[in-house]
Protein backbone atom coordinates (compact mmCIF):
# COMPACT_ATOMS: atom_id res chain seq x y z
CA UNK A 1 0.00 0.00 0.00
CA UNK A 2 1.50 3.50 -1.04
CA UNK A 3 -0.71 5.14 1.91
CA UNK A 4 1.18 6.18 4.54
CA UNK A 5 0.43 4.87 8.08
CA UNK A 6 0.74 6.13 11.42
CA UNK A 7 1.16 2.80 13.08
CA UNK A 8 -0.17 1.49 16.23
CA UNK A 9 -2.16 4.11 19.12
CA UNK A 10 -0.65 3.48 22.75
CA UNK A 11 -1.28 -0.41 23.01
CA UNK A 12 -4.95 0.18 22.37
CA UNK A 13 -6.80 -3.13 20.67
CA UNK A 14 -9.80 -2.51 19.51
CA UNK A 15 -12.63 -5.33 17.55
CA UNK A 16 -13.05 -4.12 13.95
CA UNK A 17 -15.08 -5.56 12.03
CA UNK A 18 -15.90 -4.69 7.76
CA UNK A 19 -18.61 -5.75 6.68
CA UNK A 20 -18.92 -6.10 3.17
CA UNK A 21 -22.29 -6.05 1.26
CA UNK A 22 -21.54 -5.13 -2.41
CA UNK A 23 -20.39 -7.19 -5.57
CA UNK A 24 -17.03 -7.42 -6.13
CA UNK A 25 -17.03 -5.34 -9.88
CA UNK A 26 -20.38 -3.76 -10.47
CA UNK A 27 -18.64 -0.18 -7.93
CA UNK A 28 -15.56 0.53 -6.24
CA UNK A 29 -16.72 -0.36 -2.56
CA UNK A 30 -15.34 -3.97 -2.56
CA UNK A 31 -11.52 -2.71 -4.00
CA UNK A 32 -11.02 0.43 -1.83
CA UNK A 33 -12.80 -1.58 1.19
CA UNK A 34 -9.69 -4.26 0.91
CA UNK A 35 -7.85 -1.16 1.19
CA UNK A 36 -8.68 -0.41 4.48
CA UNK A 37 -8.61 -3.87 5.42
CA UNK A 38 -5.00 -3.94 4.77
CA UNK A 39 -3.75 -0.97 6.08
CA UNK A 40 -6.22 -1.72 9.51
CA UNK A 41 -3.67 -4.58 9.81
CA UNK A 42 -0.63 -2.54 10.61
CA UNK A 43 -2.20 -0.81 13.43
CA UNK A 44 -2.34 -4.63 15.16
CA UNK A 45 -5.58 -4.79 15.97
CA UNK A 46 -8.68 -7.61 16.12
CA UNK A 47 -9.71 -7.68 12.84
CA UNK A 48 -12.65 -9.69 11.09
CA UNK A 49 -14.56 -8.76 7.83
CA UNK A 50 -18.02 -10.21 7.12
CA UNK A 51 -19.68 -11.05 4.11
CA UNK A 52 -23.30 -10.21 3.54
CA UNK A 53 -25.93 -9.71 0.51
CA UNK A 54 -24.33 -9.25 -2.36
CA UNK A 55 -21.11 -8.84 -0.94
CA UNK A 56 -20.72 -12.04 -0.11
CA UNK A 57 -20.01 -12.49 -4.13
CA UNK A 58 -16.53 -10.83 -3.61
CA UNK A 59 -15.24 -14.30 -2.26
CA UNK A 60 -16.49 -16.61 -5.49
CA UNK A 61 -13.70 -18.79 -7.06
CA UNK A 62 -13.38 -18.30 -10.61
CA UNK A 63 -14.03 -14.61 -11.30
CA UNK A 64 -12.96 -13.74 -14.80
CA UNK A 65 -12.88 -9.32 -14.33
CA UNK A 66 -10.57 -9.42 -18.17
CA UNK A 67 -13.17 -7.92 -20.18
CA UNK A 68 -14.19 -5.56 -17.69
CA UNK A 69 -10.39 -3.63 -17.92
CA UNK A 70 -10.94 -4.25 -14.03
CA UNK A 71 -7.90 -5.34 -12.23
CA UNK A 72 -8.81 -8.46 -10.55
CA UNK A 73 -8.23 -8.47 -6.97
CA UNK A 74 -9.28 -12.21 -6.00
CA UNK A 75 -6.02 -12.72 -4.92
CA UNK A 76 -6.17 -9.99 -2.51
CA UNK A 77 -8.62 -12.13 -0.39
CA UNK A 78 -6.16 -15.03 -0.76
CA UNK A 79 -3.62 -12.78 0.94
CA UNK A 80 -5.39 -12.10 4.45
CA UNK A 81 -4.09 -14.30 6.47
CA UNK A 82 -0.80 -13.51 5.45
CA UNK A 83 -1.75 -10.15 7.36
CA UNK A 84 -3.24 -12.32 10.03
CA UNK A 85 -6.66 -11.22 9.16
CA UNK A 86 -7.96 -14.95 9.51
CA UNK A 87 -11.45 -13.95 10.90
CA UNK A 88 -13.69 -14.17 7.79
CA UNK A 89 -17.66 -14.72 8.51
CA UNK A 90 -20.07 -15.25 5.58
CA UNK A 91 -23.71 -14.82 6.00
CA UNK A 92 -25.33 -18.40 5.01
CA UNK A 93 -28.88 -16.91 4.10
CA UNK A 94 -27.09 -14.87 1.77
CA UNK A 95 -24.89 -17.70 0.56
CA UNK A 96 -28.03 -19.95 0.16
CA UNK A 97 -29.98 -16.57 -1.70
CA UNK A 98 -27.77 -16.97 -4.39
CA UNK A 99 -27.53 -20.72 -4.55
CA UNK A 100 -24.10 -20.81 -3.53
CA UNK A 101 -22.43 -23.20 -0.60
CA UNK A 102 -19.07 -22.54 0.68
CA UNK A 103 -17.88 -25.17 -1.86
CA UNK A 104 -17.86 -21.99 -4.25
CA UNK A 105 -15.59 -19.51 -2.26
CA UNK A 106 -12.07 -18.79 -2.92
CA UNK A 107 -10.50 -19.13 1.04
CA UNK A 108 -11.62 -20.72 4.50
CA UNK A 109 -14.43 -19.03 6.02
CA UNK A 110 -16.75 -19.48 9.03
CA UNK A 111 -20.35 -19.65 7.39
CA UNK A 112 -22.98 -18.39 10.57
CA UNK A 113 -26.56 -17.85 10.44
CA UNK A 114 -27.51 -13.86 10.69
CA UNK A 115 -28.70 -14.19 13.89
CA UNK A 116 -25.32 -15.16 15.03
CA UNK A 117 -23.66 -12.94 12.82
CA UNK A 118 -25.70 -9.88 14.60
CA UNK A 119 -24.63 -11.46 17.56
CA UNK A 120 -21.11 -11.18 16.62
CA UNK A 121 -21.56 -7.68 15.30
CA UNK A 122 -23.03 -6.47 18.62
CA UNK A 123 -19.53 -7.44 20.46
CA UNK A 124 -17.16 -5.30 18.03
CA UNK A 125 -15.78 -1.62 19.10
CA UNK A 126 -16.17 -0.62 15.61
CA UNK A 127 -17.79 -1.58 12.93
CA UNK A 128 -17.63 -0.22 9.01
CA UNK A 129 -19.48 -1.02 6.57
CA UNK A 130 -19.16 -1.02 2.98
CA UNK B 1 -18.71 11.63 23.62
CA UNK B 2 -15.24 11.30 21.69
CA UNK B 3 -16.88 10.98 17.56
CA UNK B 4 -15.00 10.05 14.64
CA UNK B 5 -17.16 10.51 10.94
CA UNK B 6 -16.82 8.42 7.79
CA UNK B 7 -18.31 9.71 4.88
CA UNK B 8 -18.48 7.16 1.89
CA UNK B 9 -20.61 9.33 -0.78
CA UNK B 10 -20.08 12.26 -2.70
CA UNK B 11 -22.33 15.82 -1.89
CA UNK B 12 -25.38 16.15 -4.22
CA UNK B 13 -26.01 12.89 -5.16
CA UNK B 14 -26.17 11.16 -2.09
CA UNK B 15 -27.40 11.89 1.42
CA UNK B 16 -25.04 10.57 2.92
CA UNK B 17 -22.86 14.09 2.96
CA UNK B 18 -25.82 15.94 4.22
CA UNK B 19 -26.52 13.26 7.07
CA UNK B 20 -22.60 13.48 8.20
CA UNK B 21 -22.74 17.15 8.29
CA UNK B 22 -26.08 17.42 10.28
CA UNK B 23 -25.19 14.65 12.58
CA UNK B 24 -21.63 16.23 13.65
CA UNK B 25 -23.67 19.66 13.68
CA UNK B 26 -25.93 18.09 16.07
CA UNK B 27 -23.38 15.63 17.88
CA UNK B 28 -21.44 19.55 18.79
CA UNK B 29 -24.51 21.50 20.03
CA UNK B 30 -24.92 18.46 22.24
CA UNK B 31 -21.54 19.57 23.81
CA UNK B 32 -20.00 15.83 22.02
CA UNK B 33 -16.68 16.30 20.54
CA UNK B 34 -15.75 15.28 16.93
CA UNK B 35 -12.12 14.81 16.57
CA UNK B 36 -12.20 13.89 12.70
CA UNK B 37 -14.22 13.52 9.14
CA UNK B 38 -12.72 11.13 6.62
CA UNK B 39 -13.69 11.19 3.49
CA UNK B 40 -13.48 8.03 1.40
CA UNK B 41 -14.82 6.34 -1.69
CA UNK B 42 -16.70 9.67 -3.69
CA UNK B 43 -16.80 10.94 -0.41
CA UNK B 44 -13.87 12.60 -1.67
CA UNK B 45 -15.60 15.12 -3.62
CA UNK B 46 -16.77 16.87 -0.50
CA UNK B 47 -13.60 18.51 -0.22
CA UNK B 48 -13.34 20.12 -3.82
CA UNK B 49 -12.89 24.14 -3.60
CA UNK B 50 -14.29 24.15 -7.10
CA UNK B 51 -17.93 23.34 -6.38
CA UNK B 52 -20.07 25.86 -7.24
CA UNK B 53 -24.00 24.64 -6.48
CA UNK B 54 -26.85 26.91 -7.59
CA UNK B 55 -26.60 29.87 -4.98
CA UNK B 56 -30.22 28.68 -3.62
CA UNK B 57 -28.57 25.82 -2.59
CA UNK B 58 -26.61 24.85 0.59
CA UNK B 59 -22.77 24.80 0.02
CA UNK B 60 -21.87 21.14 1.35
CA UNK B 61 -17.82 21.86 0.63
CA UNK B 62 -17.83 25.47 2.63
CA UNK B 63 -20.09 24.34 5.36
CA UNK B 64 -17.51 21.33 6.26
CA UNK B 65 -14.68 23.57 5.67
CA UNK B 66 -16.30 26.33 8.09
CA UNK B 67 -17.11 23.27 11.28
CA UNK B 68 -13.68 22.17 10.75
CA UNK B 69 -12.52 25.49 11.54
CA UNK B 70 -14.98 26.64 14.18
CA UNK B 71 -14.68 23.50 16.01
CA UNK B 72 -11.48 22.55 15.27
CA UNK B 73 -12.65 19.13 13.52
CA UNK B 74 -9.81 17.61 11.54
CA UNK B 75 -11.30 17.04 8.12
CA UNK B 76 -9.35 14.08 6.27
CA UNK B 77 -9.32 13.77 2.82
CA UNK B 78 -8.20 9.52 1.51
CA UNK B 79 -5.24 10.45 -0.38
CA UNK B 80 -5.21 7.19 -2.61
CA UNK B 81 -9.30 7.92 -3.45
CA UNK B 82 -8.43 11.49 -3.94
CA UNK B 83 -5.98 10.89 -6.21
CA UNK B 84 -7.82 8.33 -8.81
CA UNK B 85 -10.96 10.56 -8.82
CA UNK B 86 -9.06 14.01 -9.71
CA UNK B 87 -9.04 15.27 -6.50
CA UNK B 88 -5.57 17.06 -5.61
CA UNK B 89 -4.24 19.45 -2.93
CA UNK B 90 -1.38 21.97 -3.80
CA UNK B 91 1.61 19.26 -2.58
CA UNK B 92 0.58 16.20 -4.94
CA UNK B 93 -0.57 18.49 -7.66
CA UNK B 94 2.72 19.41 -8.36
CA UNK B 95 4.26 15.80 -7.02
CA UNK B 96 2.02 14.62 -9.84
CA UNK B 97 3.06 17.11 -12.73
CA UNK B 98 -0.58 18.50 -13.01
CA UNK B 99 -1.29 22.18 -13.64
CA UNK B 100 -3.85 22.50 -10.99
CA UNK B 101 -5.00 21.88 -7.38
CA UNK B 102 -8.69 21.63 -6.15
CA UNK B 103 -9.00 20.74 -2.93
CA UNK B 104 -9.79 23.17 -0.30
CA UNK B 105 -7.65 24.61 2.03
CA UNK B 106 -9.60 23.41 4.91
CA UNK B 107 -8.80 19.67 4.36
CA UNK B 108 -5.65 17.87 4.81
CA UNK B 109 -5.21 14.78 2.34
CA UNK B 110 -3.92 11.46 4.24
CA UNK B 111 -3.86 7.76 4.01
CA UNK B 112 -6.61 5.14 5.23
CA UNK B 113 -4.67 5.16 8.90
CA UNK B 114 -6.31 7.94 9.90
CA UNK B 115 -9.48 6.42 9.63
CA UNK B 116 -8.53 3.55 11.44
CA UNK B 117 -6.89 5.81 13.90
CA UNK B 118 -10.15 7.52 14.33
CA UNK B 119 -12.10 4.12 14.93
CA UNK B 120 -9.27 3.69 17.51
CA UNK B 121 -9.04 7.08 19.40
CA UNK B 122 -12.73 7.56 19.11
CA UNK B 123 -15.53 6.50 21.22
CA UNK B 124 -17.50 6.05 18.21
CA UNK B 125 -17.21 5.60 15.11
CA UNK B 126 -20.27 6.34 12.74
CA UNK B 127 -20.30 5.71 8.89
CA UNK B 128 -22.50 7.62 6.41
CA UNK B 129 -22.60 5.76 3.27
CA UNK B 130 -24.73 3.60 0.11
Amino acid sequence: MSDDMDMEDGGTIKKFMFVNRKAPYGTIYALEALEVVLISAAFEQDVSMAFVDDGVYQLMKGINSEGTELKNFSKTYRALDGYDIEKLYVEQESLEARGLTEDDLLVDVTVMSAAELAATMAEQDVVISH
Amino acid sequence: MKFGILVNEGPYTHQAADSAFKFAQAALAKGHEVTRVFFYHDGVNNASRLTVPPVDDRHVVNRWAELGEKHGVDLVVCIAAAQRRGLLDDNEAKRQGKDANNIHPAFRISGLGQLVEAGIQNDRLVTFGD
